[in-house]
């Protein structure tokens, strides 16, 4: 078994997609840096903490993103911004099957914040181009630095998203809410409180994610072929976004007041909810597929 | 942050092989990038992020040197604070990664 969590960005896209099909755009021999780094001192890296490029999955033609975390957090800067939004705006003319974002980033690098927040920005409109085109854009969520910030919206713009227990999905991360609102509101040092609140099962529980799978790349690697199988259910429309709004309008409702994850699962009725966090996946499964059928 | 050039002009091997990169730029990591040249020389290009380490990165690539005893081959460097044992072992890293590629 290999941990998708402990892999690099690198390692991630190769053991992924078929052997040998891998072909780099803007390889680190490109030596696309950040121009804003070197003003601030700081060393560059010659992806910028990206790695973009086309593959085969399942001998069906992708495009792939995959964020380094070590480096910077694996912040969104302005060149790394810009390959991810090449690489998306690049998928119509490619006539890939769909475009596959291994997300592993605290959001937007604020050395360059500006440009972040616009590659952000920018990063939405292209996958919901190509969701208009009908090209899949799938956010795989399982790796050490989460997804956070604007990343973490732009992985809810997505078609679907798979993670594994260990990935962390969220818009401000578990220091920001203590430095904002105080410990009182969110213990940033309680990892279990933290990964109950932004892991992979609480997000399966709440029906935001649509895979959740063990933490080994070959497990990863089957739930890209399932995504890639996928049909799309909602449509994006004005009508289908308001009753997603209304959705979340009678969950915030729902569980007012509610101060913890294992509140929630207990208004869910899931069974043995105390040792939800100690299950493996597929009894973790188990017992919530237990719980949407009735029993 | 320091730049840092070394170059070494006795270098006896040379490989037609792929750029090559190794490591992240990481807290105690470092980059290593392998491409060819034309230069006839071995040159190495460090960026650190630590300052007055010239004589620590000066043994450490002369070491390197010795055992591979390269020409025509950039090694460009991105360090945050590596020490001198991970330069090493990220270098023969890529150095074993480089060579691969060549016989592919």
């Amino acid at each position: 078994m290999i941990s998708f969590y402990e892999s690099s960005a690198r390692e991630r896209i190769n053991h992924l997609v078929d052997p040998n099909t891998f072909v780099e755009i803007l390889p680190p021999s490109s030596k696309e840096q950040s121009p804003h780094l070197k003003l601030l001192n700081i060393v560059s890296s010659f992806d910028d903490g990206i790695i973009i490029g086309k593959a085969k999955l399942n001998n069906h033609s992708i495009l792939i993103a995959s964020q380094e975390g070590k480096f910077m957090g694996g912040t969104v800067g302005e060149v790394h911004g810009a390959k991810l939004v090449g690489l998306l705006q690049s998928a119509i003319s490619c006539e890939v099957k769909a475009v596959y974002l291994l997300i592993d980033s605290g959001g937007v690098r604020l050395h360059e914040a500006n440009a972040g927040l616009i590659a952000i920005s920018e990063i939405m409109r292209a996958i919901f181009i190509l969701r208009n085109h009908n090209i899949p854009v799938y956010a795989i969520i399982g790796s050490q630095n989460g997804c956070f910030g604007g990343m973490g919206i732009v992985a809810a713009c997505c078609n679907a998203v798979c993670m594994n227990e260990e990935g962390r999905w969220g818009v401000s991360g578990p220091e920001v809410i203590e430095t904002v609102c105080g410990v009182e509101e969110f213990d940033s040092q309680d990892k279990p409180l933290v990964w109950r609140t932004l892991g992979g099962k609480h997000r399966y529980i709440m029906k935001a994610i649509d895979i959740i799978v063990p933490d080994d790349v070959n497990e990863f690697k089957k739930a890209t072929y399932t995504l890639l199988n996928k049909k799309e259910e909602v449509e994006i429309s004005l009508e289908s976004i308001k009753k997603a709004q209304n959705k979340f309008k009678e969950d915030l409702k729902e569980y007012k007041g509610v101060k913890d994850a294992l509140d929630i699962w207990r208004l869910k009725n899931i069974n043995k909810l105390e040792s939800i966090s100690l299950l493996n996946n597929s009894d973790f499964l188990n017992v919530v597929k237990g719980e949407s059928s009735g029993n | 942050m320091e730049h840092l050039t070394f170059e070494y002009e006795e270098g006896k091997h040379s490989y037609d092989a792929k750029a090559t990169i190794v490591g992240v730029v990481a807290s105690g990591n470092l980059e290593v990038l392998i491409e060819k040249n034309d230069s006839g020389l071995c040159s190495c290009k460090v960026i650190t992020s630590e300052i007055g380490f010239k004589n620590i990165w000066q043994a450490v690539l002369n070491d390197f040197f010795e055992k591979y005893e390269l020409k025509n081959t950039d090694i460009l460097i991105n360090d945050s604070g590596a020490s001198p044992s991970v330069v090493s072992l990220r270098l023969d890293q890529a150095m074993e990664k480089y060579k691969r590629s060549a016989n592919d």
